[in-house]
């Protein structure tokens, strides 16, 4: 047994209750330091992760190989780039900033062992203790209503479909009689034919799994909940969780329920579509930009969906590189919110006029994450949308790649609505925003992702790749 | 042991009562009973197959669906407290400062 596998975990859940500890020992808080000492521990879990071997531990309960590093890797990226913007907004608007950032990390170990769960206990329980986690960030501030109220919505609604994914677990234990990935599939190989259980278990799981994605039709909690959290807890939420929801997704449906593949495909199928259409359209009628880039969130998880459901080794390797080209636009977008928030104090899209007059660096860098959400030549999003297309167009689902490109379309509307309404509206008042060198920071390492990924995308595409070759398709 | 067919007959039933109750009812406490309902349901599966299969790792499972479950509900409790400090009442329908 090699141990050594789980030291990246271990190095962030003994940081986190330190820093637990330290929070409740302390008489005064000091909001910087404890943040710098939360990226510390981030960065150097993602340190050592980039030196731990491939290899299982407790009869595959446990598993490191390329997949689960890739994902791990992605998590704390997010957790870093979202720990940097929020300093200064926890410095600003909380208090226990300890518990905010240890809660941040226990979230991202959760996230950790789902990527390596090999079993569905594991699984489970691993799960639930990056949700748990994200329900408490998410009603963080308890003395604002509108936090609280997304805290609830997402619990009861969290709560339930983690109860309806249990139900499909149990059916296919029941169908199967093993708790353990690999032997599932196996089992499921052998069982000529598919019964009606196993239709059934599939329905749970997409159910289940489309909330975590926040996949139309079970998005509801999505809009709520971005515009009410704290935004750097939407910010991670937004790119964490979907991965999160993705890294179980596929590897319960690409590694166990391969040999059923003809009944699951056409629902993922119909989830895609209704994400786009839904996430898409909607998202044209909102004020709020949380709001907005919640349903653009529920559009983006669409287009992964189209490249899943082509169920080959390239949808693997688009959705790592997708999901590392959205976490860099879409945390970027959210630093930019909170900029602007901490500055002026409003979330509505029309105060953003005349953003360039106010701060040109701002308006610059956000129009470049819009691009990229959009999916322009040159940014990290053309390059996912690219290979995500590319991936369904290679197993001849055209009509959901004509539905996808669509549907970008319609997209192209309020990305460009906001960069619209930042260059050339007047500015209500001249005074000019601030920014403080963390958010500095967090904007320039999101921006220089987002144009590297698009301009020299083959490292991330061998990255992905080698992400892919642990599936046999 | 009784077939397996009751159990899982019985769990499907309950499973099918905890999400009317969630989808019914109005007060956030009583939706909360109703999930627990869900989950024990899933609890009750579980136990039938790993009776029937003879094999343990059902059991395990069920434990820690339990452990699981007080920790949501150590949460959700919170929660609801915290909104009943603001509305003073933990109906669903009230809990509406925002909409699309």
């Amino acid at each position: 047994m090699d141990y050594s596998l789980l030291i990246p975990e271990v190095v962030l859940f003994v940081w986190a209750l330190v820093l637990l500890l330290y929070n409740a020992s302390a008489k005064t808080e000091n909001p910087r330091a404890i943040g710098l000492f939360a990226l510390i521990g981030l960065v150097a879990a993602f340190v050592i992760l980039w030196f731990v071997p491939d290899g299982s531990l407790f009869g595959k309960t446990f598993i490191s190989d390329t997949y689960a590093r890739g994902f791990k890797m992605i998590f704390l990226l997010a957790a870093i780039v979202t720990v940097i913007g929020s300093v200064d907004f926890a410095s600003k608007h909380m208090k226990h900033t300890g518990e905010f950032y240890s809660l941040i990390m226990l979230c991202v170990t959760g996230m950790m062992f789902l990527a390596s769960a090999g079993e569905l206990i594991s699984l489970y329980v691993a799960l639930e203790l990056s949700t748990i986690s994200l329900y408490i960030l998410a009603a963080f501030l308890k003395k604002d209503l509108k936090s609280t109220e997304a805290g609830l919505k997402y619990l009861i609604l969290g709560a339930a479909s983690s109860g309806i994914l249990l139900y499909g677990l149990s059916l296919l234990y029941g169908l199967t009689g093993s708790t353990v990935l690999d032997e599932i599939g196996y089992r499921l190989f052998l069982n000529e034919g598919t019964t009606i259980a196993a239709v059934f278990a599939i329905v749970m799981f997409v159910a289940g799994f489309g909330f975590k994605l926040a996949a139309a039709p079970f998005h509801m909690w999505a809009p709520d909940v971005y515009e009410g959290a704290p935004t750097p807890v939407t910010a991670f939420l937004s790119v964490a969780s979907k991965a999160a929801g993705l890294v179980a997704f596929v590897r319960l449906f690409f590694n166990s329920l391969l040999a059923i593949k003809p009944e699951w495909v056409v629902i993922v199928e119909i989830v895609a579509i209704l994400a786009m259409v839904v996430g898409n359209v909607v998202a044209l009628l909102q004020k709020n930009i949380k709001r907005m880039l919640a349903y653009s969130s529920i559009a983006q998880v669409g287009y992964v969906l189209v490249a899943l459901s082509a169920g080959i080794d390239l949808s693997v390797t688009s959705m790592m590189i997708f999901l590392l080209a959205y976490l860099f636009a879409n945390i970027g977008a959210f630093i930019v919110v909170i900029a602007f928030s901490n500055a002026t104090g409003s979330d509505n899209i029309e105060d953003y006029s005349g953003l360039w007059k106010r701060k040109p660096s701002l308006a610059i860098v956000m129009t470049i994450y819009m691009l990229s959400l959009v999916g322009i030549p040159l940014t990290g999003g053309f390059i996912a949308k690219y290979f995500l297309f590319g991936a369904a167009v290679k197993e001849g689902l055209y009509t959901l790649v004509v539905i996808a490109i669509l549907t970008s379309v319609i997209s192209l509307f309020y990305y460009m609505n906001v960069v619209r309404i930042m260059m050339f509206r007047p500015a209500p008042s001249a005074d000019k925003i601030a920014l403080p060198w963390m958010i500095k920071l967090g904007l320039a390492i999101s921006v220089i992702m987002v144009l590297l990924i698009g301009i020299w995308p083959g490292p991330f595409y061998a990255w992905g790749q080698l992400a892919s070759t642990i599936f046999h398709f | 042991m009784a077939p397996l067919a009751n159990y899982l007959v019985l769990a499907a039933i309950l499973f099918a009562l905890g999400v009317w109750g969630v989808l019914r009812n109005r007060n956030a406490l009583i939706i909360f009973m109703c999930i627990e309902l869900m989950l024990n349901a899933v609890n009750l599966t579980f136990m039938g197959f790993s009776a029937y299969l003879n094999d343990y790792s059902g059991q395990v499972f069920v434990f820690l669906i339990m452990a699981v479950a007080a920790a949501e509900v150590a949460v959700g409790l919170a929660i609801i407290v915290s909104i009943f400090r603001h509305k003073e009442n933990v109906n669903v329908d009230e809990i509406n400062v925002m909409k699309w």
